[in-house]
């Protein structure tokens, strides 16, 4: 959670070679756009035989409504249910036969849908993705099975692990008119009664050509790519998409606090404040000075938490900060933190909040800032050691609103963050009427874990 | 998100062959004068470099009064040097944007680093890691802070249900074998630990002789012969034993069952499994592949998860280690129905054991395998790691070469065989935690009811 979007942006800029500063950069990505309004982009990367197929359709958690929450989720899960001419299983057991590995994921702003695979097979990986775009069979009986697979899974990711919940809660307490107030897995009662018509209807407003983006990188040639996939994807027709609703988080009116109740042992301590995310990578200045900030606090070991509140003060047992600059919505800046025995979540408290203080008067050492730019410089360089980020960055980009086209100004503008800019970030956003404190208060488990019947034999 | 898959299937380490320019790596090897042994791969794709130095020292090396001792002297490596404290340490490679890793587990102790290959940063970065790797002083401020903070860290794990499996579930598989210690050691041992000690457990396991450096990216070969050089020459004489001792399999069946108020049972089956140098190691591979380690196509994911949603995870894998590394079967379910998952997953386990597989799933699992192998060594990070474990583990140069051939060389009847000799049901281990012992039985009533 930490560095949370210092590493997201690092991603994100790792699409200019660090060539591209001195000389005019080979062009490694293509673009087209098909009838149907499907929008293809090819990454050529011929280091290794493989590629990696992306399909991300501009729809998440945030689109759901009040009752269907976790719909977009599970519409997920269903999408490997099977269609009409290619039956349950039968997906995974032909990209498996081709040596592929596949998996999707839902984020509150999208869904994405992806194979990694030999050079060769990237024709097998589009018949079978186009297909579900537009053939998915969804029944009530593999639904009601799939809904138990996924409040498993809501249970071990959020009712049983209590960071999980506390996140849960201070999302919900945060954003109070924001649809990121709902968990993206969804609420269990709503997880209760979801129905097939519900997926159905989902699946119809949102699974068309002209919401999606498809990624292809790897060792392709996009001329190839393109051609293949308006064959595929190409007959696919467009459909009309629903009105997108705009929506906003008012100004909060004042601090908020809650706390968790959850089995565990240590506190936690979460402080998150609401901050803005990046809308016009040319012009706005918040979101770039913010990142800075979030690397200064957080970036390395020797950021100022660990330093000084873990290691010299020994007032924490860990202590972090996260920003996440990129999303269709609203994001929050939070400092966090699990006190040391002995130690007040206040206290903790207060220690953050004079970390803060401390900025907010002093701003920032010449060094810490050219630290954080390094940083970020070599990431982007190590980046490239994986086609499959270079594809989540192309799309992440592409489904909330801005363009891979603008990834390499977002590093020449993170590179143009002033220590003055990050003084006046934290001044700005680092206020209590921005502030939701979320606190973990361990409870003991029922009885102390005993082991009863240790050493019985079990007869099978 | 279904993207715990990939963790899972990831988990059991292939060393495979492919036929481009990154996916058939050119392992050069060499023994540094230091006695080191070396093993680089000469690539100039991407403006970077990954090395790392492997020593068996992880906690396969403890003893029961000592738990903890090896994962805290490797954690501690970093965190203060002649010459650099651990600020100096984190602050010198931030500012060149390097980034300081490493692995620990039960055989190996293992600290990387990956930087820019130009000149200035690379240098700077490797003199870090050779001060680091060299002399450490394990600062006594620093070693009471650390085990404060890891006595934090195993009193929170005490409270978590897949944490207090985990434990249990490896002292019930292997007992008294170093290999079922928790590798960070409990409250009580970790407590005790001295700076002398890790000293002394540095000075006996860190020795040049034992290293293993691997080496991938953007250097030369001389420049790789400098480097290793410098990474090792002035390691302690080390001398302790690299052996781990032999793994004992349990004379019978165990089943452990460990109340929590989760609304989910934890449950994991296993026993020792498989040493990294055994001949069964492949037909277990490709075995495992199909009983639950291929994903979404596997038997167990088939059973539990798409025939009855009895859980979102459910897996099994092979740790092939020095000694035979743990066999292990997983999954989560809701409480009430934990005795009935648990059932299916053994009837499953039992009848792949005495039924084995089909020619078909066979054929299935080898296409998944071998037409997969280019995406295991597919970035610098990947080769490094197979360099890492070749090197380590004493395999063959032509391990990667040779490794398609000896998937499909396996047979269904190498399945079996392999099955029967190395997974008897007879002697595993079964934990369940958050299922009160009462209770369960009542719902396995009420669920014959249904």
């Amino acid at each position: 959670m930490h560095k949370n979007l210092l590493n997201k942006l690092l991603l994100l800029v790792c699409l200019l070679p660090l060539a591209a500063q001195a000389s005019q950069p080979e062009k490694t990505v293509f673009e087209k756009t098909l009838s149907n309004g499907l929008k293809v982009i090819v990454k050529e990367d011929h280091r290794a035989p493989v590629l990696v197929q992306q399909i991300w359709y501009r729809a998440g958690s945030m689109d759901e409504s009040t009752g269907t929450t976790g719909i977009a989720h599970v519409l997920e899960h269903m999408m490997f249910k099977g269609t009409k001419t290619v039956p349950q299983g039968e997906f995974s057991k032909r990209i498996a036969a081709a040596g592929g590995r596949e998996n999707a994921f839902t984020s509150y702003d999208y869904t994405a849908y992806f194979q990694q695979l030999h050079k060769d097979k990237l024709e097998l990986a589009m018949k079978l993705e186009s297909d579900r775009m537009h053939n998915l069979v969804l029944s009530d009986a593999e639904l009601g099975k799939e809904i138990q697979v996924v409040m498993e899974e809501r249970r071990m990711r959020t009712d049983d692990q209590p960071h999980g919940l506390l996140f849960e809660k201070l999302m919900a307490m945060s954003f109070q008119e924001h649809p990121y107030h709902n968990p993206i897995i969804g609420w269990m009662n709503d997880l209760k009664t979801l129905t097939a018509a519900d997926a159905r209807n989902w699946y119809q407003r949102w699974y068309t050509p002209n919401n999606a983006v498809l990624v292809v990188a790897g060792d392709v040639k996009a001329s190839e790519v393109f051609a293949m996939a308006q064959r595929y994807y190409g007959k696919i027709p467009a459909r009309t998409l629903p009105a997108r609703k705009q929506f906003s988080e008012p100004p909060q009116m004042g601090i908020k606090r809650f706390v968790v109740k959850a089995p565990a042992e240590l506190p936690l301590l979460v402080m998150a404040y609401h901050a803005p995310t990046l809308r016009d990578a040319e012009k706005d200045i918040m979101p770039y000075a913010l990142d800075v900030l979030a690397g200064v606090l957080d970036g390395n070991q020797s950021a100022r938490l660990n330093k000084t509140l873990v290691r010299e003060q020994q007032i924490a047992s860990s202590a972090g900060a996260g920003y996440d600059g990129t999303a269709r919505g609203p994001s929050l800046f939070t400092l966090e933190g699990v006190p040391s025995e002995g130690v007040s979540v206040a206290e903790l408290e207060a220690a953050l909040r004079e970390q803060i203080a401390l900025i907010v008067r002093e701003g920032i050492s010449a060094q810490e800032l050219a630290r954080v730019k390094a940083q970020v410089m070599a990431s982007e360089v190590y980046k490239r050691d994986s086609v499959f980020y270079q594809a989540m960055q192309i799309g992440q980009m592409e489904s909330i609103g801005l363009s891979y086209h603008d990834i390499p100004q977002m590093l020449l503008k993170l590179q143009a963050v002033t220590a003055q800019q990050v003084q006046d970030a934290a001044r700005e956003i680092l206020k209590d009427d921005n502030l939701t404190v979320a606190v973990l208060e361990p409870q003991a488990l029922t009885g102390k874990p005993k082991r009863v019947n240790e050493g019985a034999i079990h007869a099978r | 998100m279904r993207a715990n898959l990939i963790a899972v299937i990831a988990t059991g380490l292939l060393l495979v062959f492919s036929t481009a320019a990154i996916a058939n790596p050119k392992i050069q090897h060499w023994q540094a004068a230091s006695g080191a042994r070396v093993y680089f791969v000469e690539n100039h794709d991407l403006p970077m470099l990954d090395v790392a130095v492997n020593f068996p020292a992880g906690s396969g090396f403890d003893s029961a009064e000592k738990a903890g001792l090896a994962a805290l002297t490797h954690g501690l490596l970093a965190l203060g040097s002649e010459g650099m404290s651990e600020d100096d340490v984190a602050r010198k490679m931030a500012d060149i944007g390097a980034q300081l890793g490493g692995h620990f587990d039960a055989d190996r102790s293992n600290l990387s680093v990956r930087t820019l290959s130009s000149r200035a940063e690379r240098d700077e970065a490797l003199a870090i890691l050779a001060r680091v790797l060299q002399r450490p002083l394990f600062p006594e401020a620093v070693l009471a802070r650390e085990k404060t903070r890891l006595i934090a860290a195993l009193k929170e794990a005490e409270t978590k249900p897949e944490s207090i499996a985990a434990k249990a579930f490896s002292k019930a598989v292997f007992g008294w074998h170093p290999y079922g210690l928790p590798s960070s050691g409990d409250i009580a041992s970790v407590e005790k630990l001295q700076r002398a000690d890790l000293d002394a457990f540095y000075s006996t396991h860190y020795g040049a002789k034992a290293a293993v450096v691997a080496l991938m990216g953007d250097i030369s070969r001389a420049e790789a012969e400098a480097i290793a050089q410098n990474l090792t020459a002035q390691l302690p004489p080390g001398g302790a034993s690299s052996e781990i001792p032999q793994v004992v399999v349990q004379s019978s069946a165990s089943t452990l069952r460990i109340p929590h108020p989760a609304t989910q049972s934890h449950i994991l089956i296993g026993a020792p499994g498989v040493a990294r140098s055994d001949e069964d190691y492949f037909p277990l591979y490709v075995g495992n592949y199909i009983l639950g380690g291929g994903g979404f196509v596997s038997r167990l994911m088939q059973e539990v998860r798409e025939k009855r949603g009895m859980a979102y995870s459910v897996y099994s894998y092979f740790v092939p280690m020095q000694q035979p590394g743990v066999f292990q079967i997983g999954l989560q379910t809701r409480k009430d129905q934990a005795d009935e998952a648990l059932q299916v997953v053994n009837t499953t386990l039992l009848n792949f054991i005495e039924k084995g597989v089909s020619e078909k799933e066979l054929t299935a699992a080898k296409q998944n395998i071998i037409n997969g192998f280019p995406l295991r060594i597919d970035s610098n990070k990947k080769i490094l790691d197979y360099l890492s474990a070749i090197g380590f583990y004493h395999l063959p140069l032509s391990y990667m070469d040779d490794f398609p051939a000896r998937i499909s060389k396996v047979s269904v009847a190498d399945i079996s065989a392999a099955f029967r000799r190395k997974v008897n049901p007879d002697v595993m281990a079964t934990v369940i935690v958050g299922a009160p012992e009462e209770k369960s039985k009542i719902d396995q009533l009420e669920g014959a009811g249904k």
